[in-house]
């Protein structure tokens, strides 16, 4: 093949690529003027984000500094009224128990924390982005491409910009792991309600329903099935990503994955990873037997 | 509460991006598959003229395909027009502001589907209820109306099941209870009983007309089964590919077919349940013979009356009692059993 070369113009061998130094000049105006941008507008960022850090340092403290057979008692309570189900209850205290005796209580409670304020965000943002793309096609057609890559990017990419503007610490943690968990929310929630039936929604119509009311009594609830699963995506993405955060600062589990990583520790690693694969059970099967509870009534019983 | 008639006029619907331009065509004549061949565009009703009557049963009937379920939902306007007004009470629905249409919604008109469509996350009262509470009626007092309705369409008890605990015949009794509690003057029944089995739908028909006889509302029934439409039909319009073939009352349709199409509707019916009597009787001639029968009685009970009690003749008498005309049971027979076509007419 070499031979052909030596026949052909050069352009068409070896591709024409831009010359180095052009491309290192553009690297360093963006880059540069990234920087600029950011240099001066830091104290408006951080003035945003305080709220955040507020917040997310209330709830690490709270979670940590609880007496655990609080906590415990707290979170097999919630296991249990929203799964009403033995099996989860004993299943959360038996592995919320073993973490605690293998030393990682607070660890997890600082992960735990750093999930929940995730998940609250991720859901805060993610519905309403939901209902307005599934209002509009044209919304659809432009938030869709955003959100494939907003998935796909690794997430290593965009913790440079976000670590460039926020520094390193919770908050761009949080902000990486809510840009990662967030699309499934927001694309289950179109989802869910694009979905609903059409014959039900002209009845609402039919009756005079405004564009709230029918969000409101048809097409939220009859979404709901889906959307529970948005969360309980949600939740996953957001406990894979704490172990990522941790790269820019975010504590717990995720931190000490990170220190067994670099110091290959096999067992501390295992450890924590169980502990984090523990939290992912107990969220899931709890979410979804709380989510089949609410569709009690679309269950069939006269044939 | 008074209900008005509904008047249809000159509606057209042409469905697909830019219906408008091919309105003037078709009032010209393009066909509905010249329209779609040449154009992309459906035409889905044709120059719709029908005068529904004020407080009546209108029941439109058509095969699947013949526009039925577009009319019904031009009279709420589910669906915009591309020509045409639909008037009730003087006012044009297809005209109306989004606010105003919302509001007639709410009190001037309620619907029953097909396939019910019901809320499945909320129980009976609270499908029931639902009309009420867009409205902004309290609690209390949409609860009170709505109990009400629920038992008189035979649901007492069953306020707390969601529909999926229903059959299909009770759940189509909530669609009817969540209409009726609406209170409002237009009735409109999208194929309401042709998702039931046949029994149920009779039983179905039954609680309509003996709704209707209190209630007086308008009622706009679309169906695809000819004695359903004779059934209920206090007028009934005939839908063929957008365009109605033949309007008119149940028996001026069954004696009158007006195309080979209609005729071959109307070979199956059972003439004896639509034909009244008066329809077929000869003149007087000489004194009255055997028992009276009052105008307005149909060929089959008449027939019934005349066996049980062993007479072969007898005469029709108008309300006051006054003979107007003599049958015989031979003349019965005969007109039961005789379909009439349009040629046969014609000739």
């Amino acid at each position: 093949m070499a031979g052909i070369c030596e026949l052909l113009p050069g352009f068409l061998c070896k591709f024409p690529a831009f010359s180095d130094a052009s491309v290192r000049a553009a690297r360093k105006v963006i880059d540069d003027g990234f920087k600029g941008l950011v240099r001066e507008y830091v104290n408006i960022i951080d003035a945003m984000v305080q709220p955040l850090q507020w917040f997310l340092n209330y709830l690490e403290r709270l979670f940590v500094s609880s007496p655990w057979p609080i906590i415990l008692i707290i979170m097999v309570a919630i296991v249990y009224f929203g799964s009403r189900n033995m099996k989860i209850t004993i299943g959360t205290a038996l592995s919320m128990l073993a973490i605690g005796l293998l030393g990682l209580w607070n660890d997890t409670m600082v992960t735990l924390a750093m999930v929940t304020v995730c998940t609250m965000i991720a859901i805060i943002v993610g519905i309403p982005i939901g209902i307005v793309m599934a209002r509009s096609d044209r919304v659809q057609s432009f938030v869709n491409p955003v959100l494939d890559v907003m998935q796909t990017m690794p997430s290593f990419v965009y913790l440079i910009p976000v670590v460039m503007i926020f520094g390193i610490g919770k908050v761009p943690g949080l902000i990486a792991v809510v840009i990662y968990a967030v699309p499934p929310m927001i694309r289950l929630t179109n989802l869910g309600i694009r979905l609903v039936d059409k014959e039900v929604l002209e009845a609402a119509d039919a009756f005079g329903s405004s564009g709230w009311q029918k969000l409101k009594n048809v097409q939220m609830p009859l979404a709901l099935p889906t959307i529970m699963a948005g969360i309980n995506q949600t939740i996953m993405m957001s406990l894979a990503m704490v172990v990522v955060a941790s790269m820019v600062g975010v504590g717990g589990l995720g931190k000490n994955v990170l220190q067994a990583i670099n110091n290959q520790f096999f067992t501390v690693g295992f450890l924590n990873g169980f502990a984090l694969v523990a939290i992912a059970i107990i969220f899931d099967r709890t979410s979804q037997a709380y989510g089949r509870r609410l569709q009690k009534h679309s269950e069939v019983i006269h044939g | 509460m008074v209900s008005h008639a509904i008047e249809v006029r000159n509606l057209y619907k042409i469905f697909g991006p830019r219906g408008g331009d091919y309105v003037d065509a078709v009032k010209k004549g393009l066909g509905k598959a010249e329209l779609n061949q040449k154009y992309g565009h459906v035409l889905g009703l044709r120059d719709i003229n029908i005068s529904m009557p004020a407080g009546g049963i209108m029941v439109v009937m058509g095969l699947s395909g013949s526009g039925k379920s577009t009319l019904i939902r031009h009279i709420n306007r589910l669906i915009d027009p591309t020509a045409g007004e639909v008037l009730y009470d003087g006012v044009d629905v297809c005209k109306m502001s989004e606010n105003d249409l919302r509001e007639f919604r709410r009190h001037k008109t309620a619907m029953v589907f097909q396939k019910f469509a019901l809320l499945p996350h909320r129980t009976v009262l609270e499908n029931t209820v639902y009309g009420l509470e867009i409205q902004g009626v309290g609690a209390a007092d949409r609860e009170k109306r709505a109990k009400q309705w629920i038992e008189r369409v035979g649901l007492a008890g069953f306020e707390n099941h969601y529909p999926n605990q229903l059959s299909g015949g009770m759940q189509q009794r909530v669609g009817l209870a969540r209409a009726l509690t609406n209170d409002a003057d237009i009735l409109l029944m999208d194929e309401a009983y042709s998702a039931l089995d046949p029994l149920i739908r009779v039983d179905m028909q039954t609680v309509l007309l003996d709704l209707q006889k209190e209630l007086r509302k308008t009622v706009v029934f679309i169906t695809h089964d000819l004695d359903e439409a004779l059934r209920l039909g206090d007028k009934i319009a005939i839908l063929r590919d957008g365009l109605v073939v033949q309007q008119g009352t149940g028996q001026e349709i069954v004696l009158n077919p007006a195309d080979e199409y209609i005729t071959a509707f109307v070979k199956e019916v059972n003439r004896g349940r639509v034909v009244n009597v008066e329809t077929i009787m000869a003149p007087l001639s000489g004194n009255p013979e055997g028992m009276p029968i009052v105008k307005g009685t149909v060929l089959e009970v008449a027939a019934r009356a005349m066996t049980a009690v062993n007479q072969t003749l007898a005469h029709v008498v108008d309300e006051s009692g006054k003979p107007i005309g003599a049958l015989s049971l031979s003349a019965i027979i005969s007109s039961m059993v005789t379909p009439t076509s349009h040629e046969a007419k014609a000739a």
